[in-house]
């Protein structure tokens, strides 16, 4: 372009009128010249040494018979280690359905244009943030040497005519536990679903007050399930937070996961193999809420992207529906794979199939 | 202007000299205005001037520090009981303001749910209508704006003019008296204007009492019975759109026109 001479615009001339078109022996067609991409020298170092470190660490794992992997095995099914997963898992679902209903009605409080409420909330927050997990749920399992009954009556005094009890008797160990984790939760899953409700546009709230929504159907039709996709990412790290958490109850001696293995490997000194045993549980267990997690973030995204990508398996599908269709086929006739994600399969039914499960 | 035989009877809008205030500033003045039963009326008025806040205060979005906004006879968000005004309970306030729609700037739909869901979710959480009822109503409003096709669609896949039509369905869902319009087509882009003022100049002729506040001089012109300049918190000149919008009287009226229509 740059080596062509102006001419005046004034002059009509026929011949340069098609002159841009013609092709320049000189120049080079883009279309058909092999691109190099740049070599990332540094990038290829560091994931081959990354490799070498893995495939020593994976090699040792089978090598190493300090492990123990027979040991592992032999408790790993073991019945102590199973009713632990199962102390582990009611503990974690009590005190999170706990903490997120009482947190619910805390961030309303912090939110309420009530100066006692927003107070209380406020208060309430600030003291259990304050007071370590540990310390509160010793004294819960303890109330009873500050308040050795417990019971309803005459208000002030401590004349319980209606009903009574003692105190020791009323909370048990798992009792002083599910109140120990649930406030404790409470008080940060209330930060967690404020944060949620305030990211909402407040022209949400104002359009459901002018059609004349209640506000209780504001809240939980309107505001919530918007709130959800920034309260969703923080509420599944407390509670994996939680299922891990929920080993400080050994304090008490309640026999959760951890607490079981630790048994156990005080009795027989196989420290390492049942730690693994441990391990191993909280890592499944993390992984199916992992899972749980992303699968109701894709829910609430609903209407948030233009169209939500494809799940995992439906990927999967996809990938595997083209290999499918490959076969049999030469190769050159094979659509091209771009940046290792497949395109959509040529089969009509797999396409329509994949457009209606991301809708 | 108007087909219909008999005139309208509902959505008398009554201001009564009312002032607002944020924060020591004063935004309304003592503004004065009645619209009849199913008149259009267009306020027009540079930014700042209180146009959108006055509108506000119709469906008692904002509460007013003196006067009153009454439809019909009624107060909106108080109850006069002698010579006090109680401010009513949220129930009551919210019962009374389904009277009023309002479609907002920036359309504020709910992007969580579908255009058609959008529209039945104010019948249905009032009781007002079955669940298949409001659907058949709300697929009836949305082939009323044009968009029959996009019931489906979620906002955000829905261009700025579909998604103001659809908060237009939105609001004719609960058969308003009165539609008060704030700045409907300034989040629009320019090519996405003509749509949606095609569904409110249809409104016009439907014996709704239209309020719009609006920058678009030339609709003013042509669909509005009556209007209004506001600035600096009152009411410069009111009447007819030839005489208001060709002759004003006012020599900020006449400074405003000539930087709109410039």
């Amino acid at each position: 372009m740059t080596t062509t001479t102006t001419a005046p615009v004034a002059v009509a001339d026929p011949a340069p009128a098609g002159a841009w078109n013609t092709p320049d022996p000189d120049r080079v067609d883009l279309g058909s010249v092999r691109v190099v991409h740049t070599r990332h020298w540094f990038r290829w170092t560091l994931s081959a040494i990354l490799l070498f470190a893995i495939a020593q660490f994976a090699w040792s794992l089978f090598t190493n018979e300090n492990y123990e992997w027979d040991v592992f095995a032999a408790y790993f099914f073991s019945e102590p280690v199973l009713i632990g997963i199962g102390y582990t898992l009611a503990l974690t679902a009590v005190s999170a359905s706990i903490g997120f209903i009482l947190g619910t009605v805390l961030a309303l409080g912090r939110l309420s244009k009530s100066v006692l409420l927003n107070s209380i909330s406020w208060a309430y927050i600030w003291f259990f943030r304050s007071v370590p997990l540990v310390v509160q749920i010793i004294v819960w399992y303890n109330l009873g040497y500050l308040y050795p009954t417990l019971g309803l009556g005459t208000p002030f005094t401590t004349d319980f005519w209606i009903v009574e009890f003692p105190t020791v008797q009323l909370i048990s160990a798992f009792a002083a536990a599910i109140l120990g984790l649930g406030l404790h939760q409470a008080a940060y899953s209330a930060e967690i679903i404020r944060g949620g409700l305030i990211s909402v546009d407040q022209g949400q709230q104002e359009a459901a007050a002018a059609l004349g929504i209640p506000a209780r159907k504001r809240l939980f039709r309107i505001i919530l399930p918007q709130a959800m996709r920034s309260i969703i990412p923080n509420a599944t790290n407390e509670v994996i937070g939680l299922v891990k958490g929920a080993s400080v109850v050994f304090v008490i001696a309640i026999p959760e996961l951890f607490y079981a293995v630790q048994v156990i490997y005080n009795r027989n000194s196989r420290v390492i193999p049942l730690l693994l045993v441990a391990v191993v549980w909280y890592t499944v267990i993390t992984t199916i809420l992992s899972i749980a997690q992303y699968y109701i973030e894709r829910y609430y995204s609903r209407g948030s992207v233009r169209t939500l990508p494809p799940t995992p398996p439906q990927r999967f599908r996809q990938w595997a529906g083209a290999q499918w269709s490959r076969l049999g086929d030469d190769a050159a006739k094979a659509p091209p794979v771009v940046h290792g994600i497949p395109p959509l399969p040529i089969r009509a039914d797999a396409g329509i199939d994949a457009n209606e499960e991301t809708r | 202007m108007s087909a219909i035989t008999a005139p309208p009877t509902k959505g008398l809008v009554e201001i009564h000299n009312v002032h607002k205030a944020y924060g020591g500033v004063e935004v309304l003045s003592g503004i004065d205005l009645t619209i009849a039963p199913g008149e259009v009326v267009a306020i027009l008025g540079p930014s700042g001037s209180g146009k959108s806040t006055l509108l506000r205060t119709i469906n008692h979005l904002e509460s007013v520090d003196r006067g009153s906004v009454t439809v019909d006879g009624q107060l909106i968000g108080y109850q006069q009981r002698g010579d006090k005004l109680y401010e009513l309970r949220e129930k009551e306030i919210l019962k009374r303001r389904t009277q009023i729609g309002i479609v907002f700037q920036n359309f504020n739909l709910f992007p969580h749910l579908t255009a058609l869901e959008n529209v039945t979710e104010a019948p249905i959480d009032l009781g007002l209508l079955s669940k298949d009822a409001a659907r058949e109503l709300a697929q009836a409003l949305l082939e009323r704006v044009g968009l029959s096709d996009k019931a489906g669609h979620y906002p955000r896949q829905l261009s700025g003019g579909q998604q103001q039509r659809v908060a237009i369905a939105r609001a004719l869902a609960l058969s308003p008296k009165v539609l008060l319009f704030d700045e409907p087509t300034s989040a629009l882009d320019p090519e996405l204007v003509g749509e949606v003022l095609d569904v409110i100049r249809d409104l016009a002729r439907s014996g709704t009492t239209l309020i719009i506040v609006t920058h678009e001089i030339g609709f003013a012109r042509e669909v509005a019975d009556r209007v209004v300049f506001i600035d600096g918190g009152v009411v410069l000149e009111q009447g007819p759109p030839e005489i208001v919008l060709t002759h004003p009287e006012h020599p900020r009226t006449r400074e405003f026109l000539a930087k709109v229509l410039a």
